[in-house]
């Protein structure tokens, strides 16, 4: 029996999903929805729980409470993981085999045919540049090396959904442009992505939308575009700068500050930013530049989650 | 199946590990000894010409010396490669991306069990073989009951294997250690009071012996599979030796100590099913 295409289904789905460790709260409350084909960052503190809740949806840990679904299938169904991909965090693995080894027996652990692993596995040992060192020992490679070894894993069956927590975090500008590739690739061809990081500049790059989690529940969950939109901060150098002039900025923009013979304010809107040039030099300043600035996703960080997050 | 994987993994990663050639090293170095030892016997009791019962019997007892050596060894060697099996794997990660697989949990408890299980087989077969050969080779004496005897051996692996792997899936790598060497001392120790029990025929202290062979059968199991090897006329006489005893346990022990393996290892599916990682 085949389900109604209608709706896309989510790639993953969470109603209220709680841990509790003992009497500690590991994760309060998580509600949060990731469409497929969706890159989806995963935001917060330390100790907010966003290891928990991935490995609440992964099935490494059971939930206390509340419910949720990967790829359609309840949180913990095995099947389902067969089109599923983790690079955990500290991607550790049996060191005593080599790359190509141990490319085959997660292949195995797919379930994936001998052909096909004959297939994917050159492939992927490609993809991630590792080949020539295929036949060496996973003891003997770098951090940067595993890591990649750990993400050709996380991609063998051709996943629909990928979990990279903290995929970057190990690597030099090289890997990380490598696995910014991969997540491009993998929007591309349907895959979706929930990716776990710190490194919020690639966060900013890659994803489509962002979650901040603290203190164990979402606090803000929307697309990056509609959250750095409205928060445009403008840098004006003045000569001939008088306090009216500088109150009359108000009426564009909200935080005035004043520094020097520079000004700051945020617009919401770029629109309105001729509006200011011209009555900037209509009230007789002396307009040396103007700059606007997108506020960046680590001060939007900031400001959402507060700076007394961290444990 | 994924079981079969594991199994396969966890058999070669046994094979790879240091811990396991020192055993076999160990164990053919006491070969090497035993045999050597068994030699220069051999030709003392040629020299002296002894009827050939009593020869019979002074091989026998050499056999057997060797045997307790090789179920010493076989009970180090289980316990000391599969006491981390899972409790490293999981303190370090190694778990995650396994158990993330589409695969059940309890088919990676069960892989590793059925691959410890196969090593320690090969172990058993090799070094009591080993010892058994030597003996023939040098003397031309058989060791009877062979099969049963090894067989029984290798059970009693299997229960030490057994909690080792119930261990792992709660407790850390020492604890699940102590356990392991805890219980075995147990036995050993209970046995021993079972046996002097019997022989000033004190009940209690009998009764201590049997339960510590209920809370871990490994002596139990030892004390029958020598037995099995022992020539008759050291069975009537029922010797004091570590390689006899005065009272041997019965066909009901071993069918306890077949279950014993079985809820163990129950036990360990179903807790490995439940932990969180």
């Amino acid at each position: 029996m085949t389900r109604a295409p209608s709706a896309q289904q989510n790639a993953i789905e969470t109603h209220h999903l709680r841990k509790v460790f003992g009497d500690k709260v590991a994760v309060a409350d998580l509600t949060l929805d990731v469409a497929q084909g969706e890159v989806f960052g995963f935001l917060g503190p330390n100790g907010a729980g966003k290891t928990t809740s991935v490995k609440m949806l992964l099935g490494l840990v059971t939930p206390t409470g509340g419910e949720g679904k990967l790829l359609g299938a309840p949180v913990g169904n095995v099947a389902a993981r067969a089109k599923v991909g983790f690079l955990p965090e500290h991607f550790r693995f049996h060191d005593w085999l080599t790359a190509s080894e141990f490319l085959y027996l997660h292949a195995q652990l797919y379930g994936m045919t001998e052909a096909r692993s004959k297939e994917r596995v050159p492939k992927l040992l490609d993809l991630v540049g590792l080949t020539p060192h295929a036949d060496l020992k996973l003891r003997s490679f770098s951090k940067g090396m595993l890591q990649r070894i750990g993400l050709a894993q996380a991609l063998l069956n051709e996943p629909k959904l990928i979990f990279l927590d903290e995929p970057t975090s190990g690597l030099d500008p090289v890997g990380r442009r490598l696995v910014r590739d991969i997540i491009r690739d993998l929007k591309s061809q349907g895959a979706t992505v929930f990716l776990n990081s710190h490194l919020l500049s690639e966060v900013e790059i890659t994803c489509d939308r962002v979650a901040f989690i603290k203190h164990g529940q979402v606090i803000r969950q929307a697309a990056l575009q509609t959250l750095v939109d409205g928060q445009t901060t403008v840098e004006l150098r003045v000569g001939n700068l008088t306090p009216q002039l500088v109150a009359g900025l108000a009426q564009w923009g909200q935080d005035v500050r004043v520094d020097g013979d520079h000004v700051h304010l945020t617009v919401s809107d770029e629109d309105v930013l001729p509006q200011v040039a011209r009555w900037v030099v209509e009230q007789g300043g002396a307009l040396y530049s103007l700059t606007p600035q997108k506020l960046s996703l680590e001060d939007l960080f900031l400001q959402v989650v507060g700076t007394d997050g961290g444990l | 199946m994924a079981t079969w994987v594991i199994a396969r993994l966890t058999f070669r990663e046994a094979a790879s590990r240091k811990i396991l050639w020192a055993a076999l090293w160990l164990g053919l170095a006491f070969l090497a000894l035993y045999g050597v030892g068994t030699y220069f016997i051999q030709r003392e009791i040629a020299r002296e010409g002894l009827p050939a019962l009593g020869t019979r019997e002074i091989y026998n007892f050499l056999a057997m010396a060797g045997l307790y050596v090789v179920n010493f060894l076989v009970v180090m060697m289980t316990v000391l490669t599969s006491v981390d099996t899972l409790a490293g794997e999981i303190a370090s990660g190694t778990m995650q991306a396994i158990a993330t697989k589409p695969l059940r949990r309890f088919e990676i408890v069960l892989g590793k069990w059925l691959g410890f299980g196969a090593m320690l087989a090969l172990y058993v077969t090799l070094m009591g073989g080993g010892v058994v050969g030597v003996v023939y080779a040098l003397t031309g004496y058989a060791v009877p009951g062979l099969l049963r005897g090894l067989g029984l051996m290798a059970l009693e692996g299997l229960t030490l294997l057994s909690v080792s792997v119930l261990g792992g899936t709660s407790l850390s790598t020492l604890a699940n250690g102590v356990l392991a060497f805890g219980l075995y001392g147990l036995a050993f120790v209970g046995g021993w009071i079972e046996q002097i029990g019997s022989l000033l025929h004190n009940e209690t202290t009998v009764n201590i012996g049997i339960l510590s062979s209920l809370l871990m059968p490994s002596e139990a199991l030892w004390k029958r599979a020598a037995f099995e090897m022992q020539s008759p006329l050291t069975r009537d006489l029922g010797n004091m030796t570590p390689f006899s005893s005065t009272s041997v346990p019965n066909a009901i022990m071993i069918l306890y100590a077949v279950a014993y393996v079985a809820v163990m290892l129950a036990l360990a599916l179903r807790q490995f099913s439940r932990r969180d990682l």
